[in-house]
């Protein structure tokens, strides 16, 4: 039989790859976290030893796993267990990571993060036991039960060479003692003390699933976005295409037209990203539609919100699936060009984007005649150059064009009128890396995900005062309060949670009362904030609002271009006042002159910034207007006192 | 080639070989000024008026031109900079985690502000809006190595080491 144009595409570009890997292998977390962690320097370790010890352990790097809070992370897959993550590695942790797991198949003690694919059933049996304590941050009932558990085997049976292993973090909080049973991920909550005999006797002996004790809630996180980052290494595209990359280039660009593409994306209900949540099927279209000689897409990397790393993540975790998300819009809009606009500040995902542009290339993926279908495309990186407002999408176009970044007025829009004049099509990261994945499993697998008019997935960066930050990726319609609190722990040292800021600059504070709301783009609205780029900033009770509005105000001061005075000037006043309340030397009129300047900015800017710039105020003043009040009533003593508490990042109560 | 500004004779050589070697790596792409002054910048440290000049008479794009784009984006510098540089990340995530601690803490110790170079032009200081590792903050970048999870009590420990590596180079010159 003779096989489909798609299939010989496939084979083609899987040609001579190896299968994904098997056997022994060392792998660390190389993103700029990791790194900035020091995994720059396990990975030479781990090199030279293996190189040195005649093993023939491969080495390799992966993107970010998303857990930032205990970088650096080395994965290692030796002996009888799944692949164990290995957290918080420093030099002596390396060492024992060689000669203890590899060597003599034991885990190591607090570095363990347990795995989130949780499994329901014990086929095998059980070659070592995870424990932790999740209700208290000491560590003293985790050594009790770790050892209460390795006596209870030992009394069973004294050569059970099952290992006990204290767990750095199980993903699970607030439910007691956790325990996991490597390798099926079978995980038990709330442990008791009397239940220890039963479960060593009927799960670790017997290998029977306790069901009263057993996890069995689905994970809260569902990762399409991060599908390969933190499995395979960034800097190989053998390993991206083992992974499945450029499957859904191949079967588009074989079997389906552009207009077919388009269909899918807009069955996914896929929305922008990058902060409007414009459907982004119907920006296709839109871009396709003009006659035109050229045409263009860029992808949007310019991420501006300040304490948000998702698309940092992803360009530098997996960085072909956001080229093949480019391609894919390309051959959609009939594009011949696309353009990666990428801030300077981010030189590891320029250069590992760089490294993909390239490889794709030498592959047949870009360039002329894509793998033999007789469509040209290219791709290019141009570098920002630390102006916020080139976000925008007609000022990123007169950045690219070489000009500085100043808004234009709209219509016309970028996908008639865009870069060099031509139909242009501008996409978040985060968009377009979910866009091959739509391609290859289809709208409706995708739309599956998600509520309403919010499909699919978005990525969160979760940091501020919670407890464990990092990167998450939930359905859209999760609760505020499952991400904060179920999948990154709560609020650290317990205090209580003020809120969390979303939408970063251009965004506004879910305060507390409102975190069990589902998270869709219209919710968000309602509730005076964004979705944004998916920056989330818990702050807890010793934060202050009116110096958080004053900060992210002045950001959008800073960054304002000063074409438009609603923006220019309205910003600079609005910010005065609000330092003269923050001095304990504002009136009462003051907040109502805030509220006039609000209402000017939104209305008469120009472009997004100056029209998004008052939302942190006014949601800060919708929903703490007594930390504002307290200012104006409190005079220059009490400024002085929240200055202080605030320094020392206490309560108002505690410091003084 | 457009007639040498006297301008241009202080230009180093080498600096405007690479000049010119961008120029011509870059000619005939779009969109190819601001990577070329990215380009100038990381060779340099900054963007010396003459390579602006040399630019502008390579590749007739007005000299009023180059520095509207040069003033407008915060990334590119006029200016030499201090040999070495302390970047402290105010981004939000880091401003919540007491960034403004740290820059205090450095500014009193090192006797400048915020985007100053000390005398001796031994050390620069500076903010930027998030370097991506917010996951670590507070967060300050020393000579592009960055550093996370740090207290305003590592600032000495971290102005020392500068001042140290320093001490050893010249003893060892
Ligand atoms: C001031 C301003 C800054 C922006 N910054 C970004 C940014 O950093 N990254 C981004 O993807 N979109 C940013 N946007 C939104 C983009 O203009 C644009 O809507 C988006 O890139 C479109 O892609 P999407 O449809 O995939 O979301 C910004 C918008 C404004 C007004
Ligand atoms: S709203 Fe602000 S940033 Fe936008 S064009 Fe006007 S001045 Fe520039
Ligand atoms: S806010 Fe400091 S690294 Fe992101």
């Amino acid at each position: 039989m003779k096989s489909s144009p798609y299939e010989q595409a496939l084979q083609k570009l899987r040609k001579g790859i190896p299968d994904k890997r098997t056997g022994q292998w060392i792998q660390v977390g190389m993103d700029s976290g990791g790194i900035a962690a020091g995994a720059e320097r396990l990975f030479r370790f781990f090199q030279k030893e293996c190189e040195r010890n005649g093993r023939n352990t491969p080495v390799g790097r992966a993107g970010s796993y998303g857990y930032a809070f205990i970088d650096p992370l080395v994965e290692v897959n030796a002996g009888k267990f799944p692949p164990v993550l290995y957290g918080m590695v420093d030099q002596k942790t390396a060492v024992r990571i060689l000669t203890e797991h590899l060597n003599e198949g034991r885990l190591i003690d607090d570095h363990v993060v347990a795995g989130r694919d949780r499994g329901r059933a014990l086929n095998g049996p059980v070659t070592a036991i995870l424990v932790k304590d999740t209700s208290c941050e000491d560590g003293d009932k985790t050594k009790w039960f770790q050892s209460s558990i390795k006596d209870e085997i030992g009394g069973r049976d004294p050569n059970n060479p099952v290992q006990v292993v204290r767990a750095l973090d199980m993903g699970i909080y607030h439910e007691g003692l956790v325990v996991q049973l490597l390798p099926s991920r079978v995980t038990y909550t709330n442990v008791l003390s009397r239940d220890i005999a039963r479960m060593v006797k009927q799960s670790i002996l017997g290998n029977e699933v306790i069901d009263d004790l057993l996890w069995n809630q689905p994970d809260k996180q569902v990762r399409i976005v991060l599908r390969r980052c933190g499995t395979i290494d960034p800097e190989s595209l053998d390993d991206a295409i083992a992974h499945g990359a450029y499957e859904a280039t191949a079967r588009a660009i074989t079997g389906q037209s552009p207009e077919d593409v388009i269909e899918t994306v807009k069955a996914s209900g896929l929305r922008g990203r990058g902060g409007a949540g414009f459907p982004t099927g119907l920006k296709w279209q839109l871009t396709r539609e003009p006659k035109s000689d050229r045409k263009f897409v860029i992808c949007n990397a310019d991420e501006g919100d300040p304490g948000a790393f998702m698309d940092r993540s992803v360009l530098e975790g997996d960085p072909h699936a956001v080229l093949e998300g480019l391609i894919l819009a390309g051959y959609a809009v009939g594009a011949s060009k696309g353009y990666f606009y990428i801030r300077a500040e981010y030189p590891l995902a320029v250069k590992r984007v760089e490294m993909a542009i390239d490889q794709a290339r030498r592959r047949g993926l870009l360039g002329k005649n894509i793998l033999g279908s007789g469509w040209d495309f290219d791709a290019a990186i141009r570098l920002g150059a630390g102006a916020f407002v080139c976000g925008e999408e007609t000022a990123l176009i007169a950045s690219i064009e070489g000009r500085r970044g100043s808004p234009q007025p709209r219509p016309p829009y970028p996908s008639v009128e865009g870069l060099w004049g031509k139909p242009t099509c501008i996409n978040n990261v985060e968009t377009l890396a979910a866009v091959p994945w739509i391609v290859a499993n289809g709208g409706e697998a995708y739309a599956r995900h998600g509520t309403g008019q919010s499909k699919g997935t978005k990525v969160f960066a979760v940091t501020g005062k919670v407890r464990n930050p990092q990167l998450v990726e939930v359905p859209l319609g999760t609760t505020v309060r499952e991400i904060v609190y179920g999948i990154c722990g709560g609020v650290q040292d317990d205090l209580l949670i003020k809120g969390v800021q979303t939408g970063g600059p251009s965004g506004g504070i879910i305060p507390e009362q409102h975190l069990d709301t589902p998270v869709t783009y219209e919710n968000l609205v309602e509730l005076g904030s964004i979705m944004g780029s998916g920056g989330m900033l818990v702050m807890n009770e010793n934060d202050c609002m009116v110096d958080v509005a004053a900060f992210y105000l002045k950001f959008c001061v800073d960054e304002s271009c000063g074409k438009c005075a609603p923006c220019r000037i309205g910003g600079y006043q609005m910010l005065q006042l609000i330092l003269k309340i923050s001095r304990g030397r504002g009136s009462p009129e003051d907040l109502d002159q805030i509220h006039r300047i609000c209402h000017a900015m939104r209305t008469a800017s120009l472009c997004g910034l100056g029209q998004t710039a008052p939302n942190p105020i006014l949601s800060s003043l919708r929903f703490f207007q007594d930390e504002y009040v307290a200012f104006i009533e409190g005079g220059t003593s009490y400024a002085r006192k929240r200055k202080q508490a605030l320094a020392a990042g206490k309560s108002l109560k505690e410091a003084v | 080639m457009s007639a040498v500004l006297p301008a241009l004779q202080n230009l180093d050589p080498e600096l405007r070989s690479g000049i010119i070697e961008c120029i011509e790596h870059w000619k005939d792409q779009e969109g190819n000024l601001i990577m070329i002054l990215h380009e100038i910048q990381n060779r340099h440290g900054f963007v010396p008026r003459e390579a602006s000049l040399l630019l502008s008479g390579e590749t007739g794009v007005p000299l009023a031109r180059i520095y509207e784009v040069l003033t407008f984006y915060h990334y590119f510098r006029l200016v030499a900079q201090g040999k070495h540089n302390i970047t402290v990340c105010n981004g939000t995530a880091c401003y919540l985690k007491g960034a403004g601690r740290l820059l205090a803490e450095l500014e009193s110790r090192l006797g400048i502000k915020d985007n100053q170079t000390t005398e001796d032009r031994l050390i620069h200081l500076e903010t930027v809006r998030c370097v991506g590792c917010c996951g670590l903050s507070p967060v300050v970048v020393v000579d592009k190595k960055t550093v996370g999870k740090v207290f305003p009590t590592d600032m000495a420990g971290i102005i020392e080491g500068i001042r140290n590596r320093e001490e050893k180079e010249e003893d060892e010159e």
